[in-house]
């Protein structure tokens, strides 16, 4: 059985500050991690290797050259092979775009059973690549996955959609999307990093090692792009008030009781 | 550019045809030969194992025709003979769109896209609540939602009767949705807005969504490709008033469904058993940060949580420190909670714990330093000492009640 | 010779990965572990899950396959989180497995690594007694040929991880004879725990490492066999000395991430400590001593990494390696000392992890090698 993790690499958001001088990101000593659903994706993956004969587990990631690092981190994690696509005609691609060169790249890993994909990426937050992907490959897609089980030629999925869980069954070759609550990765172990290093490769794919038509690539591929990017101002009053412990206690209850946010 | 067949290549094998999404190919004397229905999509090229179909000409982008597309259309999300809140933010959203189109000179028309079965009189309710017209899609496959038949059926509506705008709720649902139907279609798709108005210059849709896990804002254009399509983040936009004076047009559309087209099967739709939501559905939060100092402080907040019968919350800090579990954890690794009251105790307001918070109704802080960054995105912030000013707070409230 | 100062990316993973662990796994529940003067084989046990011991062994044995830099780097991550699992895995490695590795029969090393390896059980290296410290000369443990086994006699102190319940026993260093030249025989048993008359006490109320197991050996007339003789007769000496060279590394290492893990939170308290209206980093008093923490743990870093590229490369080392031991350790002590001055009053509670890392330091300078031994080492080494 083959599995193909799509993975991306991104700057770890939570590290991410903002400069109060210019009001922009500060990205710069950020680190870049991998993905943190594309993990859960990695490992969910892995665990289908662990519970059934004779699957391979392929990582593809589309990015710049240190994208690679993820890679690398997901084979020592136990995938079997990764395959990098990066080329600077792939830059400025929204979803689409990047689902149509996802695809491309997958076409040329050959057949397979089963995409995994994180549901959303911690800097883009659209969660639209793996429904897209699963649309230009013309595959029945199952997403907000919470549990997988497999069986025969087929695979049955349990989504969580908002406190309601959708028991779907789908043949394969069919895609996946995994939100963070279906596992825990697993931690990386000294073995997985000597195996990564030694004895697995990441394969590196620019534009002239894919079919690609050109119009659907990069930014010519892209309807959308970004007008304008600004930091979120708070509108709010940003009231202070200094006074005396009780007296601060009593303005606080009338203002509760003032906005009737409080009900007996 | 585009799309041309080089015969001297082709062998008539019809993989093209197959691939077309426009039936724009067919064999003429043994070799591929497309007509004027061809968009240059390059499905063709890529299915062609020959090389025998290339883009020829300049390097140009994915564009359309953008002339022929009107109308602001709005996907509504039901079950159980109800539609959802999302639906009717949506729906108030488009009017207030097609307001600002008509200040440019430009008339929208609302319409709401109702897919299911035993729909009772919901297309009713939708012109109540902002409708001008609705388009019915009524079958027993659509009663429960599943990917490929709604897909198939929003595309069908999208191709027929071209819409300038269509929108989407940014739940599970939609979001499963709405990616598939937007490369069917060819066009963009921005997930998740919470602002979204009409450039005035340009007439187009300024879809603005947070990113970064909320630490900035994008505003994202789709100017050549139709529908400008969106996800719309629940909770956000406002509905409009229920006015069921109102009057607007019905269209039962049909959609033809075969075997082909369900790839998926739904066994089973189960309500969840786990304890949904405490914090994300909490009128009133009191959230504690690193100034609570350690469990006990967390002690105090939980007494002002059952006066107030509110949800005590955290920030990342307290959580790391050991002081509250994790399940009460706010901001980005944490949960999302959008109450009607935030009451944040020693929290200093980091980017990270205000992406979990800043959409909550009202905003108190209680903290001792004026110069932390939780005071420009609180409503009032009351510097002073929380040990006090909290169990005074909650005797209060326990006098009022026994009032 | 082509200087190079970037770290392969092999190198950063063994680092991220560890990292990644002693955060998740040890750093909750290290302050628990202290206060409680308690050992945790399940943390061991989860420690050897990862892979962190048996790191230079080859994967024929049990072991990881790796390299020494690879053993340094992982010791290091997880020293920075806690002393005590750094404890237990420098000795576990260093002076349990390295020697049977090193110094074993094919037999033996058949025997005891694979579960070494795995994390499954413990070996501890019984060096010191209550007579002989650095004074290794003193030893008073003897060890008598009676047939075709040795009867040992003696008792032998501040042993690391030989008395939990996944121990499987100690290398016990014993005298065994006079050479003709008047030198001193020693040799290396292996003494399984369980062997008749051999009894085992932890010692505590400890300073620090208090989550580590520190244990007195007694040896009453035990009976071991000859195949449990680590190498050959008489070797005893070059293997204490050539694990106490590979140990010295280790304990580097140990000090390296006992200093990083309280330089960090001193930077970050600083940053986030507001007095006379901004954060204390902001003064230069406090600037200055975190300037001189990252400067010292920049030159303990180099000089440790050279000592383990000359093990690695199989050139004598022996001078480097109590350099590094030196340094590392007396730099862990001035960083984890002005840590907790940063810290000012509240660096002096538990509550804070950087009064462990203050006390968790002074081993550093004594164990292995004290710091006044180590000055010999080295002004031999250039001729004095």
């Amino acid at each position: 059985m083959k599995i193909i993790v799509t993975v991306k690499q991104v700057p770890d958001t939570q590290e991410v500050k903002i400069d109060p001088k210019t009001g922009t990101l500060i990205r710069e000593g950020v680190p870049s991690i991998i993905n943190p659903e594309d993990k859960n994706a990695i490992e969910e993956a892995l665990r289908i290797k662990e519970r059934h004969d004779d699957v391979d587990v392929t990582v593809l990631s589309m990015g710049p050259p240190q994208a690679e690092s993820a890679l690398r981190e997901a084979l020592t994690m136990g995938a079997d092979g990764a395959v990098l696509v990066s080329d600077r005609s792939f830059s400025g691609a929204d979803t689409l775009a990047t689902s149509y060169l996802l695809s491309r790249a997958i076409k040329k890993i050959g057949k397979y059973d089963l995409i995994l994909c994180g549901r959303q990426a911690i800097d883009g937050d659209t969660g639209q690549v793996g429904p897209q992907l699963a649309e230009v490959l013309d595959l029945p897609q199952a997403t907000y996955a919470e549990e997988i089980s497999i069986r025969g030629n087929g695979v049955t999925v349990k989504s969580n959609f908002d406190s309601v869980t959708r028991v779907i069954e789908m043949k394969t070759p069919a895609l996946i999307t995994v939100t963070k609550r279906i596992n825990r990765p697993r931690f990386k172990t000294m073995n997985g990093v000597l195996r990564a290093f030694r004895d697995k490769k990441v394969a590196t794919w620019t534009k002239d090692d894919l079919k690609l038509n050109p119009m659907r690539i990069g930014i010519n591929g892209s309807p959308t792009w970004v007008r304008k990017t600004f930091v979120p101002s708070h509108n709010r009053d940003g009231l202070v008030i200094e006074k005396k412990s009780g007296e601060m206690a009593e303005d606080i209850m009338n203002y509760l009781l003032e906005k009737t946010l409080f009900r007996l | 550019m585009s799309v041309v067949v080089h015969e001297e290549k082709c062998k008539g094998c019809k993989l093209c045809i197959e691939a077309c999404p426009y039936a724009a190919i067919s064999i003429q004397d043994k070799k591929a030969v497309l007509n004027a229905g061809c968009t240059n999509c390059g499905a063709c090229i890529d299915a062609c194992e020959f090389d025998a179909i290339t883009f020829e000409g300049s390097e140009e982008r994915i564009r359309m025709d953008v002339a022929p597309f009107e109308g602001i259309y709005v996907f509504m999300e039901q079950g159980n003979q109800t539609v959802s809140k999302v639906s009717l933010e949506l729906l108030g959203k488009a009017r207030g769109l097609g307001k600002e189109f008509s200040r440019l000179g430009k008339k929208q028309v609302v319409t709401a896209i109702l897919i299911g079965h035993e729909l009772g009189n919901i297309a009713d309710e939708l012109i109540y609540y902002g409708a001008d017209h609705v388009i019915v899609v009524e079958d027993e496959p659509f009663g429960i939602y599943q990917t490929d038949i709604y897909t198939k059926a929003v595309v069908q509506i999208a191709r027929e009767k071209k819409p300038e705008i269509l929108l989407f709720g940014a739940t599970p649902q939609g979001r499963d949705l709405a990616p598939r139907v937007a490369n069917r279609l060819r066009t963009g798709l921005t997930a998740d807005c919470t602002a979204l108005e009409i450039c005035t210059k340009e007439g187009i849709l300024l879809q603005t969504r947070p990113a970064f896990g909320g630490n900035i804002m994008a505003t994202i254009v789709c100017p050549d490709n139709r529908p400008q399509m969106a996800t719309v983040r629940p909770g956000v936009m406002k509905e409009g008033p229920r006015d069921p004076e109102r009057t607007g047009t019905r269209e039962v559309m049909n959609v033809i469904l075969n075997e082909k087209d369900f790839i998926t099967r739904i066994l089973d739709i189960v309500a969840s058993t786990r304890e949904h939501a405490k914090l994300e559905d909490a009128r009133i939060i009191v959230a504690g940060g690193h100034g609570v100092n350690n469990p006990e402080g967390f002690e105090i907040l939980e007494a002002l949580a059952v006066e107030l019968g509110a949800e005590v919350g955290a920030s990342r800090a307290a959580v790391d420190a050991g002081w509250i579990g994790q399940d009460h954890q706010i901001g980005q690794t944490g949960k999302t909670v959008q109450p009607d009251l935030y009451i944040a105790c020693g929290i200093s307001g980091s980017i990270q714990h205000l992406a979990g918070m800043s959409q909550s109704k009202h905003i108190i802080s209680i903290n001792t330093d004026r110069k932390s960054p939780i005071v420009s995105a609180s409503d009032v912030t009351f510097i002073g000492d929380l040990f006090q000013i909290v169990p005074m707070l909650t005797d209060k409230i326990r006098e009022y009640k026994e009032r | 010779m082509t200087l190079c100062y970037e770290m392969d990316e092999k190198y950063k993973m063994i680092r991220l990965a560890v990292r990644e662990f002693a955060e998740s796994e040890i750093k909750p529940v290290a302050g628990e572990l202290d206060e409680k003067e308690e050992f945790s084989v399940s943390l061991t046990q989860q420690m050897g899950d990862i892979g962190l011991f048996g790191m230079i062994v080859p994967e024929a044995y049990g072991g990881q396959g790796l390299d020494y830099i690879s053993y340094i780097i992982a010791m290091e991550e997880v020293a920075r989180v806690d002393g005590s699992q750094a404890a237990t895995l420098a000795a576990g490695n260093s002076l349990g497995i390295n020697p049977i590795d090193k110094f074993g029969s094919e037999v033996q090393r058949r025997k005891y690594l694979p579960d070494l390896c795995r994390g499954k059980t413990l070996m501890g290296f019984g060096l010191t007694e209550p007579n002989a410290g650095s004074d290794a000369g003193a030893t008073n443990t003897t060890a008598v040929k009676d047939g075709d086994s040795w009867i040992i006699r003696g008792r032998k102190t501040l042993t690391t991880n030989a008395d939990t319940p996944m121990t499987k026993g100690s290398i016990v260093q014993a005298v065994t004879g006079q050479r003709p030249n008047g030198r001193t025989d020693y040799t290396c048993f292996i003494v399984e725990n369980g062997t008749p008359g051999f009894t085992l006490n932890t010692l505590k109320r400890k300073l620090m490492w208090r989550g580590s197991n520190t244990a007195e050996l007694f040896l009453d007339n035990c009976r071991i066999p000859s195949d449990a003789i680590l190498g050959n007769p008489g070797d005893g000496f070059k293997q204490m000395l050539e694990t106490l060279d590979g140990g010295r590394l280790s304990i580097g290492a140990m000090g390296l991430g006992c200093a990083q893990g309280a330089y960090e939170a001193a930077l970050r308290y600083s940053k986030e400590r507001v007095q006379f209206g901004r954060p204390i980093c902001k003064q230069q008093a406090i600037a200055f001593k975190l300037a001189d923490m990252e400067l010292k743990i920049e030159l303990a870093r180099n000089i440790l990494y050279k000592a383990c590229w000359l093990a690695e490369n199989k050139r004598p080392f022996g001078k480097e390696a109590a350099m590094s031991k030196l340094y590392c350790s007396e730099i862990a002590r001035e960083v984890a000392d002005e840590a907790v001055q940063i810290h000012g009053g509240y660096g002096l509670f538990k509550d804070y992890d950087v009064e462990r890392f203050y006390r968790d330091q002074r081993l550093l300078q004594i164990g292995e090698g004290t710091s006044e031994i180590l000055r010999i080492v080295i002004s031999r080494a250039i001729g004095c």
